[in-house]
């Protein structure tokens, strides 16, 4: 094949790359138009625009690009049905649960600890090591974060205790895992059979009836001064916690680390081919043994942020399955920090609606909440394009 | 074991490679607990106990007490001939209980030992008990006039095949497009959860009629019971689930080693790609097996309810963990049928006896005792996850261990 075409066929796919993602974003467009504060009370517009998306959408998918081309008809059609939905319903219905600027903010919160699970998981699958057990590391920071704040007297203690914990017991996790070639999968699900028993224990134990006390020390929000009083953008990140940047900035320092060090693509290559990692001089077992702990700690961080940064107090099993939801974060988000990031914001603005639904339908509210997981099911089905893990992942590296 | 075993365990010792040779680890996990004889559980079991115990001895509380007053929580003590007879009744009430809890155990460890016999890994256990049981909460209270027996059995099989459907959700991914069924059983299982709330919360569809602002589900019906053989009805007295657990611990064994379907499955689990080029049907052999481990996991469900729970709360739905104990039932009960019954009798005494209802509050706290519960478990589990090491160092011919080769 000569040059030129080649270069004609690399053009049609960008072409059609980019009309995918223009469709993407007219579809939620189509439904933006039947919200708040736009409001139109008809949806006539709204449904056009949704035939045009999915017409383009088919369009991409003939000039193969299968996974935007499927995006563009399920953003058409989620679009339009989602406008008609709401012109069906009653404006004050309507504004009480579309408030844009609280809604982003509600995001953030619920997105901040699916971030650091995710993170972590990402550090730790990266190198090759499996890691269900991310659940179970956040619940050790949630106890240990809020333990350790109420000992200490401090957040600052209680977040450097609340990682110590997750890391501890990520180090169970590579002792049993990358020493003992233990199955990681199984390792995994002891991991969060563990986290729950410890914490359930020492809470029972050490707070038993009385619950954790009230005044504990909480991770601070942070006031931006300047944008606190610009109208929208003021009421959605002006005063957001310190975790949530830390998240945010976690995110990209991983990414940057990831994919732009040397360091980083020694990790990369270790979860790709360990054979190959060692024969140039890369020691496998350390690689995995510090990403392991590194993504306890990160958990943890997720863990702490949901006892000292949001609640302010424990409960026995206080993760809830947030965990997974991490997890569900890390194989939507294709082992990417970015991706990972875009995800815990979707999941993350999804509990958001969730938690304002109730307005139309308790019982609807209850099943949004679902939307991860069945997101997560529909992705490794490969619906939406496959979502690729590391060649390594899962398998116990003997060195020769 | 079976005759019919020989040539696949065969098979699969000349296999492993140095890394596994790109197996899935529930592959791997299936060629191995086939050795190893009762030695390694028993140890695990010990192991898992005495870290138990350094637990409490640290907390400040005395292991040896707090064993022993578990011990007689779970009722146990009822079989010991030196039993005092004043002892004897709140004895039987415990063990009644012990075996209460055991009966889904079998069933969920059940759902998770098939998969792995076919070199899957199935967390869904969970999901698909609380689909069942759903189910079973549905059917038990509908069809009022219905005679007994065949209400039961109604109830109970549609509770199965729920669970089997749901499943088989995993096992049609797995055998179409080969998506991971460890990442499809957890999003199912907690699918699952959300599914409850939603049938049986605030104005959900099954939600009790007659109380509106409780979520919790109409009770079912008399005639849908399951008959209680041992010990009061009105106390939670034994119900003849145990008996279904029996025969399904039966069905299982003659099933794998005594049938072509079994023998397919092993071939599977042992080697997909060799089973593959020997005519089998490697994705007809996953989607079948998925589905049996529903079946089994909703009956779980259907006992439960039809046995002792009679409605389902959304509360209950929350804090249920049957499902993934049943994961360690499998695992410390090695994938076989009488491992499984003796892991799930294990785990059931050990959840009975440490239950408000049982232990003694005045020697260890009933609510310490349950998370106790949970890390012996998790000590467990993660104790198994190695010695799968040890057999695969035993079997790689590695003389690491010399005294455990004459067991093997």
């Amino acid at each position: 094949m000569s040059a030129a075409v080649a270069t004609a066929e690399r053009e049609r796919t960008v072409t059609a790359r980019h009309v995918g993602w223009g469709a993407i974003a007219l579809g939620v467009v189509a439904w933006y138009l039947a919200l708040p504060p736009i409001l139109v009370r008809s949806f006539v517009p709204s449904v056009v625009l949704g035939v045009v998306v999915i017409g383009a959408g088919a369009w991409v998918l003939g000039r193969g690009e299968t996974r935007l081309g499927w995006g563009a008809i399920a953003a058409g059609v989620i679009g339009a049905g989602g406008a008609v939905a709401s012109t069906q319903s009653g404006v004050g219905h309507l504004q009480d649960v579309v408030t844009w600027s609280a809604l982003f903010a509600a995001m953030l919160r619920f997105a901040t600890p699916l971030l650091f699970g995710a993170l972590g998981g990402i550090v730790s699958e990266r190198s090759g090591v499996v890691n269900i057990g991310i659940e179970g590391m956040m619940l050790m920071g949630c106890y240990f974060g809020i333990y350790g704040a109420d000992i200490g007297g401090s957040w600052v203690i209680g977040l450097l205790v609340a990682m110590v914990a997750g890391g501890v017991l990520a180090l169970v996790h590579a002792a049993f895992s990358v020493t003992l070639r233990a199955d990681q999968i199984v390792g995994g699900v002891a991991i969060n059979l563990l986290a729950v028993g410890i914490t359930g224990y020492l809470y029972v134990d050490h707070y038993g009836d009385q619950g954790t006390p009230d005044d504990v020390s909480r991770v601070p929000d942070v006031t931006l001064p300047l944008i606190k009083d610009i109208p929208f953008v003021g009421d959605a990140i002006g005063k957001t916690n310190l975790m949530t940047w830390l998240a945010i900035l976690l995110a990209i320092g991983l990414a940057v680390f990831l994919f732009r060090t040397p360091q980083g693509l020694r990790l990369r290559s270790v979860g790709e081919h360990p054979r190959a990692a060692e024969t140039v001089g890369l020691s496998v077992i350390r690689t995995r043994y510090l990403a392991v702990i590194a993504s306890g700690v990160l958990a943890a961080l997720g863990g702490a942020y949901l006892s000292i940064g949001f609640l302010g107090s424990f409960n026995q099993n206080l993760t809830a399955g947030r965990g997974y939801i991490a997890l569900a974060v890390v194989i939507c988000g294709r082992w990417r920090p970015g991706g990972a990031l875009a995800f815990a914001c979707l999941f993350g603005f999804s509990s958001a609606v969730a938690q304002r639904l109730p307005t139309f339908s308790d019982s609807g509210a209850v099943l949004f909440q679902a939307l991860p997981y069945v997101l997560t099911i529909i992705v490794v089905a490969g619906v939406i394009g496959r979502s690729r893990p590391p060649a390594a992942i899962g398998q116990p590296y003997t060195r020769e | 074991m079976s005759a019919v075993d020989e040539p696949l365990a065969g098979g699969a010792l000349g296999e492993p490679g140095p890394e596994g040779g790109g197996q899935t680890s529930a592959a791997r996990l299936a060629a191995y607990v086939q050795g190893g004889g009762v030695i390694v559980p028993l140890l695990t079991v010990v192991l898992a106990f005495l870290a138990g115990g350094l637990v409490i001895l640290v907390t400040g509380h005395n292991p040896i007490s707090t064993y022993k007053a578990i011990f007689n929580g779970t009722g146990l003590n009822w079989l010991l001939p030196w039993t005092s007879s004043a002892d004897r009744p709140a004895a039987a009430l415990n063990l009644q209980q012990t075996l209460i809890l055991t009966v889904p155990l079998i069933l969920t460890g059940l759902a998770v030992a098939f998969a792995f016999r076919c070199g899957l890994f199935n967390i869904g256990g969970q999901g698909q008990y609380l689909m069942g049981s759903y189910a079973a909460v549905w059917a038990g209270s509908s069809f009022a006039g219905m005679a007994h027996f065949p209400h039961v059995i109604v109830a109970a099989l549609a509770a199965a095949f729920v669970g089997a459907l749901w499943a088989g959700i995993a096992g049609l991914l797995k055998a179409t497009v080969g998506a991971n069924e460890v990442i499809s059983t957890i999003m199912l299982n907690y699918t699952a959860i959300y599914v409850g709330d939603y049938l049986f919360g605030l104005g959900g569809p099954l939600q009790n009629g007659a109380q509106r602002s409780v979520p919790v589900s109409n009770d079912i019906v008399p005639g849908a019971k399951l008959h209680v053989f041992w010990g009061d009805p009105e106390l939670q007295g034994l119900h003849i689930g145990i008996f279904v657990a029996l025969l399904a611990l039966v069905v299982f064994w003659v099933v794998l080693n005594r049938s072509t379907t079994g023998y397919e499955v092993r071939a599977v689990g042992l080697n997909p790609e060799a089973a593959r080029s020997s005519g089998m049907s490697v994705a007809r052999n996953y989607l079948l097996v998925m589905a049996v481990c529903g079946f089994f996991a909703g009956l779980a469900g259907a006992m439960d309810v039809l046995g002792w729970q009679f409605r389902i709360a959304t509360n209950d739905i929350d804090i249920s963990q049957i499902g993934f104990y049943g994961i360690a039932v499998a695992l410390l009960g090695r994938n076989t049928a009488v491992g499984t019954f003796f892991a799930a009798l294990l785990f059931g005494g050990l959840l009975s006896g440490t239950s408000q209802r049982n232990l003694d509050p005045t020697i260890f706290e009933p609510e310490l005792a349950s998370n106790l519960t949970t890390i012996i478990q998790g000590l467990v589990v993660l104790f198994v996850s190695a010695d799968v090491l040890v057999i695969s160092i035993l079997r790689s011919g590695r003389r690491l261990m010399p005294w455990r080769r004459s067991r093997s």
